[in-house]
């Protein structure tokens, strides 16, 4: 892999007598697109300040290229930000507003013109110079806050929920290309959102935040497939979650049945939990399943039903194309590798 | 909705009664003459001609230089207050507001002998002068005086709508520019200054138009032989009774003023898009 461009180290932030980080360590590479990802409050638009440079760590290190730099303001950092509501400045045209960052480095007014015309080509917005920026739609204006940041070549880019103020269409629509220019700039994308669908659809990397605490730093394949807590398995989509006991390296015991799965390194006896994905439980006859349970309520969701089966010990969400009657006995099956165990988590 | 529209019939005919028709009057005396007596009225337009007379154009230079000044001191200090004041919590704020806007419910008239009092030759500041042992030093009647007076009466014109502008300014614009570059200096040139630009504005005419019609001010601080526009205006109606002429100025003066309030708004548009 490339190498590591920033390095946080033991980062914490207090706002008054409230601490919303409690010691960041996440390296981040070159060349990637990172997901900061986690609910409202989460900190994570606070660790994008830091890096930003708006707000300075209350301890802990911001390394850039080695150098600690939580100290340096944001003008002098190789970072610039994409902010969530843009904050385009209503005074200056399409052209003026990309200038800006050039301008201000008294750049040579014909590379100015060559720079700022190649960025708003990338961005889609070719032609656009002259339009006064308060009078585009939020997806052009988006197009000329990322313009306006790329035109610098910073070394990193930061993205503060961008999308939020999309509708759900151009949202995807940004989504594909926020990572299309990612690929063509070839520099590092900070990403931070809430939506953990965007998240891992778009992502190398993916951090989960909560409280101040980072939970879990993966590919989107790790954090789907192999969520390291409660947490993670319960925002990163639907998830049936069960208290279980660590029987032996690859056995585990729940709902009073012994399963093999892929997972070794705990203790013996050791207290985890569970996590099955709804779509990777299969729905068989009673007899052919160790669980077994009444179908009690079925949705249609598009793509899928999402049935849910009441079993002896608690319901089950299974995501399936076929479609059960309300009250039919059912016998739930998943084969070893569906089952992921996780540590339990205390604080909940 | 049709019926709130008549609501505005009163106020319509109270604002012909006492603001159109007077100043229909105005011009009207201007171009007579004859003063009061509408009987016998005669055209002439030898009341502006009598403007052209050097002592006349010299009390229209002194107003103008005065007016400019003290605009201009009150828009420095003005807009340092402004942007100072931002800087506290919104409860503060509207402390600080509030305490910028007390002197204008005390009279004009009461603030201005309050200033004769400090500034006068025995007054409070030449009683300290003394006491440390220093020159008294003569401040009464002169420009300084006026201007002190001026600024004071002027600056919360000057300080509320600049803080207005300022307040509404998203700091999100402030970080944006940051984070592309620019120093605090340059932040505040390039964004904050650029978008409170319609509150010095209205701040700059506002002060300008009080300044340049003031009478009590340059009367009181100036002395009997201290002349700007207001006072000869005074002058002309109630000690001449000259009301023709005086008229005549004060077409003059509001013609003056709306050439200065339409350049000012030009000045607005341009810089809402730049070089």
């Amino acid at each position: 892999m490339s190498d590591v461009l920033i390095e946080l180290k033991g980062i914490t932030k207090n706002f008054g007598d409230q601490q919303v980080l409690k010691g960041i360590d996440l390296n981040i590479r070159e060349n990637e697109f990172l997901t900061l990802l986690g609910p409202s409050g989460c900190g994570k638009t606070t660790t994008l300040r830091i890096l930003a440079g708006f707000d300075e760590p209350s301890s802990g290190e911001v390394l850039f290229d080695g150098v600690d730099i939580a100290k340096i303001p944001p003008y002098k950092r190789e970072v610039n930000t994409v902010f969530q509501k843009y904050a385009l400045f209503p005074f200056l045209n399409v052209y003026d507003n990309v200038a800006f960052g050039l301008k201000i480095k008294k750049m040579d007014k014909s590379l100015i013109e060559h720079k700022v015309k190649k960025t708003l080509k990338l961005v889609g917005l070719e032609g656009f110079d002259k339009r006064d920026v308060t009078k585009l739609s939020g997806g052009q204006q988006q197009r000329v806050a990322i313009a306006r940041a790329l035109v610098n070549e910073p070394k990193v880019l930061l993205l503060d929920e961008p999308l939020g103020a999309l509708d759900a269409k151009l949202r995807k629509e940004m989504q594909g290309e926020l990572k299309k220019i990612q690929k063509e700039v070839g520099i590092t994308f900070i990403f931070v959102t809430h939506d953990q669908e965007e998240a891992l659809s778009m992502s190398d990397t993916v951090v989960v935040m909560h409280e101040g605490i980072i939970q879990q730093v993966g590919t989107p394949e790790d954090i789907y497939n192999e969520p390291e807590n409660r947490f993670v398995a319960n925002f990163i989509g639907e998830s049936n979650i069960v208290e279980a006991c660590m029987i032996d390296d690859l056995l585990v015991s729940f709902d009073g049945f012994e399963f093999e799965c892929v997972d070794k390194g705990f203790k013996k006896n050791e207290c985890v939990e569970v996590v099955i994905r709804p779509e990777d439980i299969d729905i068989v006859k009673p007899e052919e399943a160790k669980i077994q349970g009444t179908v009690k309520s079925i949705v249609f969701k598009g793509v899928h039903h999402e049935i849910v089966v009441e079993t002896e010990r608690r319901d089950y969400t299974i995501h399936t194309t076929d479609y059960y009657e309300v009250g039919l006995k059912v016998g739930l099956s998943f084969g070893p590798d569906d089952i992921h165990v996780m540590y339990r988590m205390d604080w909940e | 909705m049709k019926y709130f529209v008549k609501l505005v019939r009163p106020y319509l005919i109270w604002s012909i009664v006492i603001v159109i028709i007077p100043l229909l009057l105005i011009v009207l005396y201007s171009v007579t003459t004859g003063g009061n007596d509408l009987i016998n009225i005669q055209f002439t337009l030898d009341n502006f001609k009598k403007m052209a007379e050097p002592i006349y154009v010299a009390v229209f230079l002194k107003s103008f230089r005065l007016g400019l000044i003290s605009v201009g001191i009150c828009l420095v200090i003005g807009y340092i207050l402004a942007y100072l004041i931002t800087f506290f919590s919104e409860k503060v704020q509207n402390l600080l507001i509030l305490f910028v806007t007390i002197p204008m419910w005390i009279n004009t008239l009461l603030r201005t002998y309050a200033w004769i009092s400090l500034l006068s030759d025995n007054g409070i500041i030449n009683s300290v002068l003394e006491m440390l042992g220093m020159e008294p030093v003569a401040m009464m009647y002169t420009d300084f005086a006026v201007i002190l007076g001026l600024i004071s009466d002027l600056l919360p014109f000057m300080v509320i709508p600049i803080h207005t502008s300022l307040c509404k300014i998203d700091h999100s614009l402030h970080e944006a520019a940051m984070d592309l570059g620019a120093n605090p200096f340059q932040t505040f040139w390039r964004v904050t200054f650029k978008l409170s630009t319609p509150g010095v504005l209205n701040g700059i005419i506002m002060t300008f138009l009080l300044s340049i019609s003031t009478f009590v001010i340059p009367k009181l601080l100036g002395g009997g032989q201290y002349m700007l526009i207001g006072n000869l205006i005074e002058n002309l109606f109630i000690s001449v009774g000259d009301w023709n002429f005086g008229s005549a100025i004060s077409v003059i003066l509001a013609f003056i003023i709306l050439i200065a309030i339409t350049c000012m708004k030009r000045i607005d548009k341009e810089t809402g898009e730049e070089e």
